[in-house]
């Protein structure tokens, strides 16, 4: 143990002495003139703006350097050294900046990051039917017999589908045209139009349907549907007509 | 059926005049309408041929003595009567201005067509006149003209001639078989030198010779015809002259404009229109050519109706609900309602002699028929059996209703509808048209012998005119659909 310590001692006694002799060497000595001093190193930065985009947008890439005589930009090139530029990449990119100067060379990086853009939204889930589409779908004109405006046994149920429908939905306003066959007299078929659609009005009132949400007008024999001589064609054309009214 | 129109009297009117009567007969299966006739047709009379002996005479000659056996009744003016034999040779030219054949031929076609259209006279066939025709009363042969082939008893003669811009025309008629005082009238007249002033002496001269060949009713040759016509593309309200000449658009409401009513002075027409809340009645002022203020009554407003002294309109609403007729005051003030039942009530027409009287179109029973009814609403009458009766226009002396029939009607049977008269007092009716199409809206003239429709005989709608005894048929629109004529008041 003894010897140990000494061997420690002696080491430690060395060192001192080499210090202490070296201190006094130097300031002995005149100081030699000091070296140039190492040229700075250069400076870099980069970021890019948003640092996300969809395909096809566009962002905008910023660099910052110093001291650098050769900055580069992988795959853009020798750059100036500051700038800004807008890249539109079709991938996620980094941007990787590369600053040479005397110094050295400094590198930085950032990272552009591309999302596909969305799949084109699913059609919008199909618009809930208009109003006017139930109505055209749901209400169903009313049939007359001949120089008759009484809503026939045979009609009740379309009357009654109809006014159903109606009365759910109550804020759809309408027309009733009265149409005739082309068989009667110009005047009395208007006439006879008139009392058509107010019958047909009549019946829908009396089962609850608003009537300040109808409108009637007769058109005779004025506006027909068939223009055929025949039965059939006059049928069609004696008729209580609903017409939706925005 | 035979019908037989037997003479039993004879009548020595004074010469020349004018008038259709009706005479019930008493023949065997005859039958007359009373008041209960409704009630008679529903318990089985109306399967039986009603069958009704209907005279009618024109009092236009010395005698009315016939007999003819068809199936219809062909009735009026020309029926074994013989009216006076008018010769027409054509007027002479009396300058030599080239615009003076022109117009001669203008004047000497309307002259010809005013006279052959008035029911007043027999035109003698051209094909008889002698070679030498007279321009002035020195040429006239009496000999020539007043024993046969031409036979002729008037003579209606002249000469037109053109200067500085003026028509002038020289017109004489003359009694040929009065040698020693041939004279009946001699006038001058003077227009622009124009088509339309060669047409409008022509006019005047027929109605003159009309006036005095015709018991003293004036003639109708300056008379205008109000209608409907759909050439423009839109139902619109149009006039024409009543030969069909000088046919124009009066109104441009772009919708659907029906039954023109023109108002006995002329410077108002009343029509119904489709506007933007509903049929309404509007006023169209012929003076000033635009619609005048007339108010909206709501509802269904349909074919109005001028009373003859133009204080009311009749016209008919559905403002209250139902098909009604009502009066109003020619501003549309003072507004009444005149009839109250369960169908419609449309197509009013006054009396035009008494204005006391209103009939018009009622579907209170089913198919409309026509009723008549004091001007008050009251006594409301039944006037048509069976079938579709329509359209009812009263008679200018008060006497007769014209309507559109359809005797049998129903669903399947569409039947025709002709133009009848109906005699008011004894309901007895005869039929005028029987030449197939659709007849509807028959309108008197305002001299009682013509009677204006519109009829789809040619394949369309188109407005006709023919006496009232249902002769002399002739078509006077021929462009687009034309429809419901009314005849100016003069």
């Amino acid at each position: 143990m003894k010897r140990h310590t000494l061997k420690t001692l002696a080491t430690v006694a060395s060192l001192a002495a080499i210090l202490f002799l070296g201190a006094c060497k130097k300031k002995a000595a005149p100081p030699p003139p000091p070296p140039p001093p190492p040229p700075p190193a250069p400076t870099a930065s980069i970021s890019v703006s948003p640092d996300t985009i969809q395909q096809g947008q566009s962002a905008t890439l910023s660099w910052q350097t110093s001291n650098a005589t050769d900055v580069s930009i992988d795959g853009i090139g020798a750059v100036q050294a500051s700038g800004s530029q807008q890249v539109s990449p079709s991938d996620s990119t980094t941007y990787h900046l590369t600053a040479k100067g005397a110094g050295g060379t400094q590198e930085a990086s950032t990272r552009l990051t591309v999302t596909q853009p969305p799949p084109p939204p699913p059609p919008p889930p199909a618009p809930g039917p208009s109003d006017e589409d139930l109505f055209g779908r749901n209400v169903r004109d009313i049939y007359f017999d001949f120089d008759k405006s009484d809503i026939r046994p045979d009609q009740q149920a379309t009357m009654q589908a109809d006014a159903q429908f109606l009365n759910q939905h109550p804020n759809i306003n309408f027309l009733i045209e009265g149409h005739c066959d082309e068989r009667g007299s110009i005047e009395y078929n208007l006439a006879l139009g008139d009392r058509r659609a107010s019958s047909v009005k009549n019946a829908l009132v009396a089962v609850g349907v608003s009537a300040s949400r109808i409108k009637t007008i007769s058109y005779g024999k004025e506006k027909p549907f068939c223009l055929e001589h025949t039965e059939e064609c006059w049928q069609e054309n004696r008729r209580g007509h609903f017409v939706y009214q925005k | 059926m035979i019908v037989s129109i037997l003479s039993k009297r004879t009548y020595r009117a004074t010469i020349l005049s004018y008038g259709i009567s009706f005479y019930p007969d008493s023949l065997p299966g005859s039958n007359t309408m009373d008041d209960s006739f409704p009630r008679a047709s529903k318990s089985g009379l109306a399967g039986s041929r009603l069958l009704y002996a209907v005279r009618l005479l024109l009092l236009c000659s010395l005698c009315a003595a016939t007999c003819i056996a068809q199936d219809w009744v062909r009735t009026g003016s020309g029926l074994g009567v013989e009216k006076v034999r008018l010769a027409i040779p054509d007027f002479k030219p009396a300058t030599s201005d080239p615009q003076t054949v022109p117009l001669l031929k203008t004047f000497n076609d309307t002259f010809w067509d005013d006279l052959d259209n008035s029911g007043v006279v027999e035109l003698v066939s051209k094909s008889f006149y002698p070679l030498q025709t007279p321009g002035q009363p020195m040429e006239v042969t009496f000999a020539a003209w007043n024993t046969p082939p031409p036979n002729a008893a008037m003579l209606a003669f002249g000469n037109l001639g053109v200067a500085n811009g003026k028509l002038t025309v020289l017109g004489w008629l003359y009694d040929v078989k009065n040698t020693g005082s041939p004279q009946v009238l001699g006038k001058q007249y003077t227009d622009v030198a124009s088509d339309d002033g060669a047409r409008a002496i022509a006019h005047k001269f027929a109605d003159d010779i009309i006036f005095r060949l015709g018991g003293g009713i004036p003639g109708i040759a300056e008379t205008k015809i109000y209608f409907v016509s759909d050439r423009s593309g839109q139902k619109e309200i149009w006039v024409m002259d009543y030969d069909g000449a000088n046919q124009r658009q009066l109104t441009h409401q772009n919708s659907i404009s029906l039954s023109p009513r023109i108002s006995p002075d002329g410077t108002r027409l009343a029509f119904s229109s489709l506007t933007k809340t509903g049929w309404d009645i509007l006023m169209f002022s012929t003076d000033l050519d635009r619609l005048v203020t007339f108010p909206r009554f709501g509802g269904t407003n349909l074919s109005p109706s001028w009373s003859p002294d133009a204080s009311k309109l009749a016209f008919s609403s559905s403002r209250s609900g139902d098909s009604e007729i009502y009066l109003c005051d020619p501003n549309g003030g003072n507004l009444r309602r005149m009839t109250a039942n369960q169908g419609p009530d449309v197509s009013p027409a006054w009396n035009r002699k008494t204005g006391a009287q209103i009939a018009f179109v009622s579907g209170r029973t089913g198919l409309p028929q026509i009723y008549t009814m004091e001007a008050d609403g009251t006594n409301q009458q039944r006037m048509t059996d069976q079938g579709y009766a329509v359209s009812p226009n009263w008679s200018p002396n008060g006497q007769f209703l014209a309507l559109a029939w359809i005797r049998q009607y129903g669903p399947g049977e569409p039947g025709s509808s002709d133009i009848y008269l109906m005699d008011i007092a004894s309901r007895q009716w005869v039929q005028l048209t029987h030449d197939g199409g659709h007849n509807d809206f028959p309108y008197w003239s305002p001299d009682g012998r013509h009677i204006v429709f519109q009829s789809s005989r040619s394949g369309r709608e188109e407005i006709w005119m023919m006496l009232a005894d249902g002769t002399k048929l002739h078509q006077l629109t021929f462009t687009g659909r034309n429809t419901q004529p009314n005849w100016s008041w003069k």
